[in-house]
């Protein structure tokens, strides 16, 4: 957020603007009451049909022009060929495609070898253990095929995310104008439901591994390009002022100056952009992204909750390994050897791992259990984890709680409260957001959060949007409620912050489909299904931020606590959570995004919002409605995103935290 | 980056367009597959045919209803199960834009409708009668739904006018829109541990028929017009008051530009047809044998050379 500037003292800027969130609490309350006696006008309660614009429609001709009459189409038609050839390159190597260049598939032995030696490179054993017991595993549990399926087109996409978010980041530190034009699409972007990537990704890249590659792309760039601008900015005049002494080119000091100064924030992205690639496993599958996404999907199709599970399993150690040797690749510093070491000293690991490679593979080429793990060779448990699955939730206990909570939560307090949101006038409901705005945030906030709720309101699909909203809103309560304490606890601890971090990091990478089915086998085809399965992804980022937040709580404060003879709840009360308190904003707002973000992924369990709608376009070719749904989810996460970041900055400037 | 831009000149230059030739193309023909087994097996089968046929053949993970629009554009050569009643609208919209045709049906019937596992009889053994049904509707009863019993329909976007047919025929239940098969067969599974009566929308030829056991529920028989005509069925003044088609048609796509560049493999899929029982059949070895459906369709096709020989050249 940009700072806001301003002449008034900050105080009468507050109580002006908290005089102002009152008066538009009071207008909307009013508005409310009339509509309740019956007294407000149709037209003030919701806009009629008739001034609705016919946005989905202009889009479309828009989307038409651009497409056809400008010849977009043909362009990416012919960036398809060449990625179509890429991807049939990485295919042959992983998972041996019969095209160029007739090499592949290299052996699950050998490509375990190798992950073991680039883990033990980079953090030493338990790395080597994690990353050849993952292979392993996949390869055991007879997911090798699909898992390098899956591979094959992330090598793509992934080193193509890092490309060109590496050197729009560049672009952006270099020109400031080109940095003011991609920062509020980038916020967009990353607010957009991925649905909304889906459908253009299809038209222009053709259904198959190739618009899955670029949906993956496109979804894991921004990151990569905010931290290279980030780390870019950070390099310090010092470094920059020898490299200009020594004389170097201006390609030279980005090359040899810059960009190795920035490493840690460049890595930093590249993490990031490993992380959303495997995010995005499974969505993709939905344009034809071959796999475990759609292995996964396939299994759900046919009630197989075991082997679902299990290719759950396999996403989350893939993604735990790349995360963490990524990780470690940014703590490692570059090797500098003494002049005139020997070649084979300096390239150990290259060559034990090269020696590996060939051993493995020319083993594999003996004994075919080496080269590949057959059907019914596999130690696939699917059918014993589905009785056990099932079992679980057919305990007394189990099902006493869920059919309580299906009789109290979902019709004494969520459906009421869901009512009782859509039986607020539309012009209030945009009041009561824009006085939350200006309350937390300011004025900038508040004028910013009535356009893009207005916005919402011309769109023509203001129920849907709060039945969404009413979705986030009361999953991100209840994932408060259960992950605020969880935090809190875990974070006494140094050991259990661990643990408990380590679960987060499970819970956020584990495909969220597979969460889906377990909801409806509890809760029914029911509002609390829905808000269950967004509540555990919403619940991550508030735990994780909650814990890190208070970790950070500098020691002097605790030590003063301590010393005044505070008790344990008095030092949390009074010194701990305030101090955190910014830093768990950012997890409370991360937690609405993931909310915003899982909601549209509930449409496969049965809502009536936004992400339904969205759905349903993915079956025709409705671009526009694609994207006006898309924009309104987008806006919405967006006010809430810029409110709450602004609050906890402006709170992290008044504690004097960094 | 360097590295990558030359990759990418040379990818484009390796597929320039290939001359046109008289006999298949050598290009592959794309196959797509869908999310539930019978489909896939029996792509699996007949790329199994194609490649026998000399062909070469990919396969394409993509979704049920765009599919058809993929056809359209030639990025997907065919489509082996067009269902009169989920796909037939995405069939014809496409059909009206162009560019897709229609290569036939298979010598099968489809049918899609309400629809009770068999254990719902023990507490209304009047089913599989509508009015039956009706009368014990408090038996289907939830938290949400209070005395009405309910019923759990397909995706919206399946467009299956549950709501409508409670409301022409004056029954006392609930529609609830599932968002996904996945999400009827959680609510199946669930109920089946305690044997709780569900009636949801089901279809023919399906796995579930294999794992669990059960009825459609029998309406007033379908007459054309019933979805038109106010006058067609027992009430005169609405629409839906009937049962679906008990015998919906299930075809093969194609792509229209398939018959002139692969001109054989297009004959082979003309003379393609499966009856219900072989499509159980292909379903069962995945679902129930645990096979892997390339696995499955060589097997099939190793037992049923009688069926496909005479397709095939």
């Amino acid at each position: 957020m940009t700072t806001e500037t301003t002449s008034l003292p900050a105080e009468r800027v507050a109580w002006t603007n908290g005089q102002f969130a009152l008066a538009f609490v009071g207008v909307a309350v009013f508005l409310t009451i009339l509509q309740y006696t019956g007294l407000l006008p149709g037209w003030l309660h919701r806009l009629p049909e008739t001034i609705i614009p016919n946005f989905a429609g202009w889009l479309d001709a828009l989307f038409n022009f651009v497409k056809d009459d400008l010849g977009l189409l043909a362009l990416t038609r012919f960036l398809t060929e060449g990625l179509q050839w890429l991807l049939d390159a990485s295919g042959n190597i992983f998972f041996g495609k019969r095209r160029w260049p007739f090499v592949g598939p290299i052996p699950w032995t050998a490509l375990a070898a190798i992950a073991a030696i680039v883990g033990y490179y980079l953090g030493g054993w338990r790395l080597a253990v994690l990353g050849g017991g993952t292979m392993v595993w996949t390869a055991l549990i007879g997911q090798w095929d699909i898992a390098m399926q899956t591979i094959s087109v992330l090598a793509i996409a992934a080193p193509l995310a890092f490309v060109i978010g590496l050197s729009m980041g560049i672009a952006a530190w270099k020109y400031a104008w080109f940095d003011r034009a991609i920062k509020p699409i980038l916020s967009v972007l990353q607010t957009l439901p991925f649905f909304t990537y889906l459908l253009p990704a299809v038209i222009f890249f053709k259904v198959g591994p190739t618009a899955g590659a670029v949906a993956t792309t496109i979804y894991a760039i921004p990151p990569m390009i905010l931290m290279t601008t980030l780390g870019l900015q950070k390099v310090s005049p010092e470094v920059v002022e020898a490299g200009k002494m020594s004389g170097c080119t201006k390609f030279q000091m980005l090359r040899h100056v810059y960009l190795p100064s920035a490493r840690t924030e460049i890595l930093v992205g590249v993490n990031q952009v490993i992380m959303l690639s495997l995010a995005m496993v499974v969505l993709t599958a939905f344009i034809g992204m071959p796999g475990l996404g759609a292995k996964l999907l396939a299994m759900m199709g046919s009630f197989k909750l075991g082997r679902s599970f299990e290719i759950g399993v396999t996403i989350v150690l893939l993604a735990v390994m790349l995360d963490r040797m990524s990780k470690a690749w940014v703590v490692k510093q570059p090797e500098h050897f003494e002049k005139g070491t020997v070649f084979w000293q300096r390239h150990k690991m290259l060559l034990i791992g090269i020696a590996a490679f060939v051993a493995f593979t020319l083993i594999s080429l003996v004994v075919p259990f080496f080269a590949e793990v057959g059907r019914g060779q596999d130690f696939s448990q699917g059918k014993e984890l589905d009785n056990l699955i099932k079992a679980f939730l057919n305990i007394e206990w189990v099902k006493a709680t869920t059919g309580f909570l299906r009789a109290f939560l979902n019709v004494q307090v969520l459906i009421p409260f869901r009512n009782f949101l859509l039986s607020i006038p539309t012009p209030a409901f945009i009041l009561l957001v824009a006085a939350f705005a200006l309350a937390l945030a300011g004025r900038k906030q508040a004028i910013l959060a009535l356009i893009f709720f207005s916005l919402v309101a011309l769109s023509g699909w203001w129920d849907r949007a709060v039945i969404t909203l009413y979705s986030v809103i009361s999953a991100v309560t209840l994932a408060a409620l259960i992950g605020l304490p969880i935090g809190i606890i875990a974070a006494r601890s140094k050991k259990w912050a661990t643990r408990v971090l380590l679960i987060c990091d499970t819970a956020q990478t584990f495909p969220s489909f597979v969460y889906l089915i377990p909801a409806i086998m509890l809760f029914g085809i029911t509002d609390i299904a829905v808000i269950f399965s967004i509540l555990i992804f919403a619940m991550v980022p508030l735990t994780r931020y909650t814990i890190e937040g208070l970790r950070t709580v500098p020691e002097e404060m605790t030590e003063a606590a301590d010393m005044s003879g505070a008790t344990r709840m008095q030092k949390l009360w009074n010194v701990q959570l305030p101090l955190a308190l910014p830093t768990m904003a950012v997890g409370f707002n991360q937690a609405i995004m993931f909310a915003f973000f899982m909601v549209i992924i509930a449409a496969f369990i049965g809502t009536q919002d936004l992400g339904q709608e969205l759905q349903r376009t993915l079956a025709g070719t409705d671009l526009g409605k694609n994207f006006v749904l898309g924009i309104c989810v987008s806006l919405m996460a967006l006010t809430f995103d810029l409110t709450i970041m602004k609050w906890a900055a402006d709170k992290k400037r008044a504690l004097g935290l960094p | 980056m360097r590295k990558m831009t030359t990759a990418l000149t040379a990818g484009v230059l390796a597929l320039a367009p290939l001359a046109a030739m008289a006999e298949d193309s050598s290009d592959p023909i794309v196959i797509p597959i869908h999310n539930w087994s019978s489909q896939i097996v029996m792509s699996n089968v007949v790329g199994q045919l194609l490649e026998e046929n000399g062909n070469a053949v990919e396969y394409v993970t993509t979704d049920s209803q765009a599919v058809y629009e993929s056809v359209r554009l030639g990025d997907v050569t065919l489509e082996l199960e067009v269902w009169e009643g989920a796909f037939g609208a995405s069939f014809r919209a496409a059909m009206e834009k162009g560019g897709i045709v229609d290569v036939g049906d298979h010598d099968a019937v489809t049918r899609e409708d309400w629809w009770y596992p068999m254990w719902t009889k023990e507490s209304c053994p009047g089913l599989p009668d509508w009015e039956a049904l009706n009368a014990c509707a408090a038996v289907f009863a939830t938290a949400e739904t209070g005395d009405k019993g309910r019923y759990l329909d397909g995706p919206v976007d399946w467009l299956k006018h549950g709501q409508e047919r409670v409301e022409a025929l004056g029954m006392d239940f609930v529609v609830v829109n599932a968002g996904s098969a996945a999400a009827l067969w959680a609510e199946i599974g669930a109920a089946e541990a305690d044997k709780r009566p569900v009636v949801v929308f089901n279809w023919t030829p399906n796995f579930a028929e294999a794992v669990w056991p059960g009825e459609f529920v029998e309406f007033p028989a379908w007459e054309d017009g019933c979805d038109k005509d106010p006058a067609v069925g027992p009430n005169p003044d609405a629409l839906y008051d009937c049962g679906n088609p008990a015998t919906g048609y299930l075809k093969k796509a194609a792509w229209e530009g398939m018959e002139e560049k692969w001109p054989s493999a297009y004959a082979v899929l003309e003379k393609v047809s499966f009856t219900n029982p072989q499509i159980a059949e292909m379903a069962k070895l995945v679902d129930i044998d645990e096979m892997e459906p390339e696995e499955a369709a060589a097997a099939w096709l190793e037992d049923n050379k009688d069926v496909w020989e005479s397709w095939v050249n």
